[in-house]
């Protein structure tokens, strides 16, 4: 057990906007050193809750229940807010959903970068930009000087969405959680994104917890999967064994529910009715 | 995983634009600008350009027509008025007034107000509740009544009109600037930065308000437009400046009395008061459009 980064236990939580309905019920979930961890479920199946959760953004809407988030053998939850800023943006990183919003419009890029280095590494200006400089160049960004002194406007979806991975892996963090990194981006560069990611995780070795909805990013970049649904967890396991062995009819439902695009004709296929039916009573949803 | 990765070119443009140059071919930005700088060039060398002194009186030449018009004296453009002042040169001294007034009032009324828009909108909690009252009380208040009403108080005079502008239109700002900070402080960069444990007064001074800049320059260009007005109107009913010094707003009272007679001294100041706002009012708008695409979407 000594090389468990994340342990997330019997996460429970509620929503007090919506009168205490449960968004977490009894959630565990693990990763290993250097292992990537995908986190599916539809819309609303607490998938973003548990990763706010971990990097303690919370809304103040939402409360915890019971349950712990061990990482490193520390409970993130019973920390106080000074040692959880430490560890913030420093042990823990973020690779954010939207390319858009997660940079200061106004400032350029390589101030931007060299500030989690600067505060969190305690680099003089020089070094910091040295390191982004170098960092743009691991994302595989052709002209490291030009993009070090644009503005976000400037840059393509998919350019932004690279500096956010060269930030996010900057402080050399132990855990990545990424928010579905690729979701507001198009398909092509979508596939260099999680490509990208996952050369980036292997050379830091570090851990990822991958939140999507897409069955199909989890096969490719995923080592170990985790099902949500309706804040409950109904598979987990290697990323081989849930996709090709599913054990649960839920599993089964969404994996056939997926485009077919060698057979383009073949239409949609959505969750029969009577599955979500049985899931909900299984979960215990009136 | 290991296999060789090919990258398509990003689509980065080759060289952006500068800010300056996007703003020039905002038509709206190069006339309004265009116009409030000549006029800034007018009120600071008046006393160079004036064809006369504004304040000489001659009664034998009272009440001239402008130069295009039957029995015009040459060198009286646009005529005099009943005490035979030139009507251009107290045009033109006017200009000062109105532009001082303009810019003092406008900038010291959006730095209180988009202080405290920045402190509601950030802290919220009582301190925003606490300005957020205040500026909702402030804005029940008629306007133009309140300003009367603060000059008939504070005693006529350039700097109480500055006053009593600053007074009334700070609540424009603060909330604007609020409602900014508060759309800026949702966004994700924001959120990374308190994660992180940045300063909360660092991120509001350095990752917000730069934000807020451009917004603000328009705000300020149009509340310009706005201090023009209300300037003009103090003088109207003669609670701006002493009568000897010209303003817009005296010759428009003054002109109001003599329209039939000589209708010029009402329609030149009105016409020179009329193109200052809207320049005012397009530049304001034309900034706004301006930035736009280019620090948001």
């Amino acid at each position: 057990m000594t090389d468990m980064l994340l342990n997330v236990t019997g996460l429970s939580a509620v929503s007090d906007r919506e009168g205490g309905l449960p968004v977490l019920r009894d959630v565990s979930l693990s990763l290993k050193k250097g292992e990537v961890r995908g986190l599916v479920g539809e819309s609303g199946a607490g998938k973003s809750t548990i990763a706010k959760a971990i990097l303690s953004i919370l809304p103040r809407t939402v409360r915890v229940t019971g349950g712990w988030i061990n990482f490193k053998n520390r409970d993130l939850l019973a920390m106080k807010p000074q040692e959880l800023r430490s560890i913030m943006g420093s042990e823990i990183a973020l690779i954010p959903q939207d390319p858009q919003t997660a940079l200061n419009p106004g400032r350029r890029i390589g101030a931007q970068l060299a500030d989690g280095l600067r505060l969190k590494r305690g680099m003089s200006a020089k070094a910091a930009e040295a390191r982004a400089l170098q960092l743009l160049a691991d994302v595989q960004i052709r002209d490291p000087d030009r993009v070090m002194a644009s503005f976000p406007h400037q840059l393509s979806g998919g350019m932004r969405q690279r500096v956010l991975i060269a930030a996010a892996f900057a402080v050399d963090p132990e855990l990545v959680v990424a928010d579905e990194p690729t979701t507001a981006l198009d398909v092509t560069v979508q596939k260099e994104i999680l490509r990208l990611i996952r050369r980036m995780q292997e050379a830091h070795g570090t851990g990822v917890l991958f939140v999507t909805h897409d069955l199909g990013i989890v096969a490719q970049i995923c080592d170990s999967v985790t099902l949500l649904y309706a804040g409950k967890v109904i598979e987990e396991g290697p990323v081989r064994s849930v996709l090709e062995n599913p054990q649960h009819a839920y599993t089964r439902a969404l994996i056939a529910a997926g485009p077919r695009y060698d057979r383009p004709d073949a239409g949609l296929e959505p969750v029969p009715e009577e599955i979500l039916h049985a899931l909900r009573q299984e979960i215990g949803i009136r | 995983m290991a296999e060789p990765i090919t990258i398509t070119a990003p689509t980065a443009p080759t060289k952006p634009p500068s800010r300056f140059k996007t703003l020039l071919t905002e038509p709206k930005v190069l006339f309004g600008g265009g116009f409030i700088l000549l006029l800034l060039v007018i009120a600071i060398l008046a006393p160079l350009i004036a064809p006369k002194d504004p304040l000489e009186q001659d009664l034998m030449l009272g009440s001239l027509p402008p130069a295009w018009l039957d029995g015009a004296e040459p060198g009286y453009y646009l005529g005099t008025d009943d005490l035979g002042r030139d009507v251009l040169s107290r045009l033109l001294y006017g200009s000062r007034i109105a532009l001082f007034v303009a810019v003092s009032s406008a900038s010291l009324a959006a730095l209180i107000g988009t202080v405290l828009g920045l402190l509601a909108g950030w802290y919220g909690g009582w301190t925003d509740r606490i300005i957020s009252r205040i500026v909702d009380i402030w804005m029940a208040f008629p306007p133009v009544l309140l300003s009367i009403l603060l000059v008939a108080v504070f005693g006529s005079g350039v700097h109480s009109v500055i006053a009593a502008i600053v007074i009334i239109d700070w609540t424009r700002f603060c909330r604007v600037v609020r409602a900014e900070t508060l759309a800026q402080a949702q966004l994700d960069y924001i959120t990374a930065a308190r994660t992180v444990g940045f300063p909360r007064m660092k991120i509001l001074t350095r990752e917000i308000f730069p934000n807020i800049v451009p917004v603000l320059i328009a705000l300020v260009s149009l509340e310009m437009g706005i201090a023009v007005v209300v300037e003009a109107i103090l003088s109207f009913v003669g609670l701006s400046v002493s009568s000897d010094t010209p303003t817009w707003g005296g010759m428009i009272a003054q002109g109001r009395q003599l329209i039939h007679h000589a209708w010029w001294l009402l329609v030149a100041p009105l016409a020179v008061l009329f193109a200052t706002v809207l320049a005012f009012n397009q530049l304001g708008g034309g900034l706004r459009r301006a930035f736009d695409p280019v620090m948001r979407r």
